[in-house]
């Protein structure tokens, strides 16, 4: 297929070959096989389609598909929303030269209706990829008919394939092939992974503000203004789950800044110092260009770390954050780390923050929800960070819960929204105690 | 290929789930890859369950294709009969591990597990979620109820899995369609008295029949159906296993008892409807043997046998099942869906005939309902013709377009259904009330036929809700799907004379009340009249144009651009250019936004005939002339 993580990556070489220099390296990991409860990655479709502007996603898949999308956006957006599911029907599944027709004819209508798009993703489901239709030959296929005015680019959004937020990885993934080369000389930062476009305004003015100059952002509001990338490209990650999309980058000479996620004061702080390191920044001017927006966020914690502190938290597995907010809650807020399960872990890009972790924090990966039930129900944590599907039962069991899609949803990284992501967690405790009925 | 931004229905494996959901002691194992779990929030935020779905996910993924899926699967249901030791368990596949063909079936087979486990074969890529919930319940009734059948939940007589009977699914093409109890008119009034065995015979026979009152039913003449035994031994073993002597005591000892079918988990105000029909029925003199699926457990469903008939509430869900009932048992099922008052009324008729009830007193009762009154009340006269468009399931749909037309003295001007299943109903009702049937379901067209009609009111489903916003027109809910604020706190059934009362507060609340109507008419260029003022009791919000793209020709003073110029097409199809002079703009805008779109199709249409290339405010007054004759 398109050749997205599989999760068979799983097997991943020994934890002391990769972090050699870390105390914690061999802290004990619970590996778990058994049913997940976490969505396959279409659902990073709800928030990519509105941020990359002239783009639209095509899920090439069934019924199941479309309604998860559906179902997983909630609310429905209505202006016209840039995704749609070419829904396979029986005839699909005879043969695939027929499959192939029919989903040409499906493009065609769909660029005829919206003359406006500019990029073309066909989204990989389980079911085009069991039947193995090959999404990467239509996508040359069609670009070959519709370029130069637009592009189309195939990832696979597939369960089989994908966790939740690992769409967004190989959907930034297919981009970077596409990326233009960038000139060789003068370094340029790309920061990778979607961000609330509050949030990348307010990291462009800290890079400027710190003299790195040559700044751009990946995937790019528009698809037309796709940032170059080449060997004096350092970039840096902005979310934890781009194991694949750091691959390709390195594959075309770009270099990756080793860096804690921006999430909390002291997150983003470390987050932003990586940059300025590797960018040869002034220690000074550093600090004089973050001075300020860090205290007012350690500020809009403190409130917080009153409410929060001593607090444990019960992470379900989720979208891969997990482990940058465990670290955030308990350096930032005091909470204690109950259990801090992920989807997937990798080691490598979460090296800084796993180094910072507590040690003998409980931590798992993969999933076996109804043990992991029994284990919160035995721990009984304060707050139980958790999907939809789980939050309103442990709520009834009385386990206070908060649902993870908000913080996928919400502008949680940088200074500014250091407070807002506290907030999230103080509400639902908050709600307890208001509550008396 | 569909080409489809939202759907109507999920996937039929959905429609599984909620039956499965809404039973007890029933565990669905359901081979399927980690992002299908996504459905178990439809049921705990949508429906705020306070429960997971009682459903177990395979989760296999790319890696174990080829490999083990199938041993993945023996191993999970293995484990979650373990975990959950329900009395039945649902076994499938999704869409993905349809194709992968594992055969869930055989392989719950292979596994002999000590409860009986009935394969469910959903084909994905033809069939929905509301095809999906009726073959479960259908497989659920066939299995748990057949005329032989273990005492479910008693290990030591339960038969394993490999001993019970494969049922052949239903074909894909077959339609649930209502009912065939067979050529009765179930209006009131029309019920004939003379059919009614028990009023005559008085207390009917013992053995011999199922009970001393369905023999007569119109149901049970169509005999020669395989299965009826027409011997007592249902009815003996029903009442052997309550430990009750074989016979029965006096006919008058005895109440008539129905089951009533179809509610399930994630149903539009089933549980309300539930609630509202059991207590109908309990003042009638019926009493309710068992709900099902909702509430029902394995053991529930094999007393389903012991009830004299079933009232069957949501025929996309139950009429399967009802039909087998009928062919195997001979219990008859009732046809009239109890939405609105007079079809509630027809339904408490039908259903003391199925009883073998008297019929009740027609004359000198006051209406159950306050329907009837508020809408004779002079205040509704505002109401009489407003133009609705009803899409909905089928049920919904048929019942919204009668209480529409006949308690509320609206217009019908659309019924449509995303049913297709039940097309032909569709057809038919459309037919009788003169609009064109809309079967479709793919939302766009339905936003398209709604702008067409350039409606008043939009009853339909969350979809629609979204369009009639997006059109600026008012809109009530009254079909799944449903959002999670269509599941109110307080009792809000659809059916029944309460139902009634429901109807009539969520139809009207979103119109503009009558004076209010003939003030905006009145008093265009009042400030606080602007277009996008919302009726006057609804709070905030504000209306999107009705028409967008023409929303630079509608100037409220004269424009400094040219006027507007469209192209239409003359009666002998040339092309004729329309100018809407400016003063005609302007007085279009008097008229209140939710007629003037109407008004200026109208007058299009009316110059367009005539072959005016210009429209004058006289054409503007001559079209309306023209049109309200
Ligand atoms: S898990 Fe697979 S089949 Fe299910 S919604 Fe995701 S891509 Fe579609």
């Amino acid at each position: 297929m398109s050749g997205g993580p599989s999760m068979s990556r799983g097997a991943a070489p020994a934890v002391a070959d990769i972090m050699p220099s870390l105390g914690c390296a061999d802290r004990p990991v619970l590996r778990e096989r058994g049913q997940r409860e976490v969505f396959c990655g279409l659902t990073g479709i709800v928030w990519l389609h509105r941020k990359i502007q002239d783009a639209f996603f095509l899920v090439v898949g069934s019924r199941t598909c479309a309604h998860l999308i559906q179902s997983a956006a909630g609310v429905m957006i209505f202006a016209e929303p840039r995704f749609a599911t070419a829904v396979m029907e029986e005839r699909d599944l005879a043969g695939l030269a027929d499959a192939n027709e029919e989903l040409d004819k499906a493009v065609s209508r769909l660029i005829e209706r919206r003359p406006d798009v500019r990029m073309l993703f066909l989204v990989g489901s389980c079911p085009s990829e069991v039947i193995k239709l090959d999404l990467s030959r239509a996508a040359a296929r069609l670009s070959q008919r519709y370029s130069p005015d637009v592009r189309i680019l195939n990832y696979s959004g597939s369960g089989i394939e994908t966790t939740f937020t690992q769409g967004e990885d190989n959907c930034l993934a297919a981009l970077v092939p596409q990326l233009p080369d960038s000139e060789a000389g003068a370094p340029q930062l790309l920061v990778v992974g979607a961000l609330a476009d509050v949030v990348e305004d307010q990291f462009a003015r800290l890079f400027d503000a710190m003299g790195i100059e040559n700044v751009r952002f990946l995937p790019p509001r528009r698809a037309r203004d796709l940032p170059p990338v080449g060997p004096s490209t350092r970039y840096l990650l902005a979310q934890p789950f781009l194991g694949e999309t750091a691959r390709v980058l390195d594959e075309r000479g770009a270099r990756r800044i080793a860096a804690p996620f921006p999430l909390g004061a002291e997150g983003t702080t470390l987050w932003l110092k990586a940059a300025a390191d590797a960018f040869g920044i002034d220690p000074m001017r550093f600090r004089s260009a973050t001075a300020a927006a860090e205290a007012r966020a350690k500020r809009a914690l403190e409130p917080y770390r009153a409410e929060l502190s001593g607090r444990a938290v019960f992470f379900f597995p989720d979208s891969q954050l997990e482990i940058p907010l465990a670290r955030m809650l308990s350096r930032e807020l005091g909470m204690n780390l109950a259990e801090v399960g992920t989807p997937y872990l990798h080691r490598q890009h979460l090296a800084e923050e796993l180094a910072l972790l507590p040690e003998k924090t409980a931590l798992s990966e993969g999933q076996d929800v109804d043990r992991q039930l029994d284990r919160a129900r035995a721990t009984r944590p304060d707050v139980s960070v958790c999907g939809l599907g789980l939050a309103n039962p442990l709520e009834a069991e009385g386990l206070t819960t908060k649902w993870s899609i908000e913080l996928l949803f919400t502008p949680i990284q940088g200074y500014e929204q250091a407070g807002d992501l506290a907030a999230l967690f103080a509400r639902p405790l908050d709600r307890k105690t208001r509550l008396k009925v | 290929m569909q080409l489809t931004v939202w759907t109507y229905e999920g996937p039929p494996h959905v429609g599984a789930m909620r039956v499965a959901t809404a039973m007890e002691g029933v565990h669905y194992v359901l081979h399927a890859p980690q992002g299908d779990t996504y459905a178990d929030l439809l049921f705990t935020m949508i429906e705020r369950r306070d429960k997971r779905p009682p459903v177990t996910y395979t989760t296999f993924e790319a890696r174990d294709l080829g490999t083990d899926t199938a041993a993945l699967f023996q191993r999970t249901l293995k484990d979650a009969y373990e975990r959950f030791q329900p009395q039945a368990m649902l076994v499938g596949a999704s869409c993905t591990a349809e194709l992968i063909q594992d055969d869930p079936a055989g392989l719950a087979k292979a596994a002999n597990l000590p409860v009986p486990v009935i394969p469910l074969e959903l084909p994905s890529y033809q069939r929905k979620e509301n095809w999906g919930a009726a073959e479960t319940f259908y497989q659920i009734v066939r299995t748990l109820a057949a005329p032989v059948h273990p005492q479910v939940g008693d290990a030591a007589g339960a038969i394993p899995a490999n001993a019970v009977p494969g049922h052949p699914p239903l074909p894909a093409g077959i339609s649930p369609s209502r009912g065939e109890v067979g050529g009765f008119d179930a209006s009131p009034g029309a019920s004939s008295e003379t059919q009614d065995p028990a009023s005559q015979s008085g207390l009917g026979a013992k053995a011999g029949s199922i009970s001393p009152l369905v023999g007569e039913m119109p149901g049970r003449a169509e005999g020669g159906d395989a299965g009826i035994d027409s011997s007592a031994e249902p009815e003996k073993r029903a009442a052997d296993a309550h430990g009750e002597a074989a016979n029965f005591g006096p006919r008058e000892a005895r109440r008539p008892t129905c089951n009533i079918l179809g509610p399930t988990a994630l149903g539009f105000r089933h549980r309300d409807d539930v609630a509202e029909i059991r207590k109908l029925l309990g003042e009638i003199g019926v009493v309710v043997n068992v709900v099902a699926p909702l509430g029902a457990s394995p053991a529930d469903i094999g007393r389903l046998d012991e009830a004299d008939f079933n009232v069957v509430l949501y025929p996309e869900i139950a009429g399967v099942a009802a039909k087998w009932l009928k062919r195997t048992f001979g219990q008859a099922f009732t046809t009239v869906v109890p939405i609105g008052h007079g079809a509630t009324r027809d339904f408490v008729a039908e259903v003391r005939r199925l009883a073998g009830l008297p019929e009740a007193a027609a004359t000198g009762v006051a209406p159950r309902s306050n329907l009837p009154w508020f809408s004779r009340s002079v205040d509704s006269n505002y109401l009489t013709g407003k133009r609705v468009f009803v899409f909905g399931d089928a049920t919904h749909a048929l019942a919204a377009a009668r209480v529409a037309t006949e308690e509320f003295g609206f217009t019908l001007c659309g019924l449509g259904t995303y049913s297709r299943e039940f097309a032909r109903d569709i057809r038919a009702a459309a037919k009788a009330y003169g609009v064109e049937p809309l079967i479709s379901d793919d939302y766009l067209d339905v936003e398209e036929a709604i702008a067409a009609v350039q409606p008043e009111l939009v009853l339909g489903t969350q979809m629609e809700r979204h369009i009639a916003k997006r059109l600026g027109v008012a809109c009530a809910v009254i079909s799944a799907p449903v959002h999670v604020q269509d599941y109110p706190a307080r009792y809000s059934p659809q059916m029944g004379f309460e139902g009634a009362n429901v109807l009539w507060d969520t139809w009207v609340h979103p119109l503009v009340m009558g004076l209010e109507e003939h003030l905006l008419g009145m008093f265009r260029d009042d400030f606080e009249f602007h277009d996008d003022a919302r009726p006057s009791h609804l709070g905030a919000g504000s209306r999107i144009s009705t028409e967008p793209e023409r929303a630079t020709t509608t100037f409220a003073t004269p424009p400094a651009v040219p006027p507007a110029t469209r192209v239409g097409a003359s009666a002998d199809g040339n092309p004729i250019n329309l100018d809407w002079l400016n003063e005609a703009e302007v007085e279009l805008k008097k008229i209140p936004f939710f007629v003037r779109g109407k008004a200026r199709r109208n007058t299009e249409k009316f110059a367009l005939e005539r072959g005016l290339s210009e429209i004058t405010v006289e054409t503007l007054y001559d079209a309306k002339a023209h049109y309200s004759r």
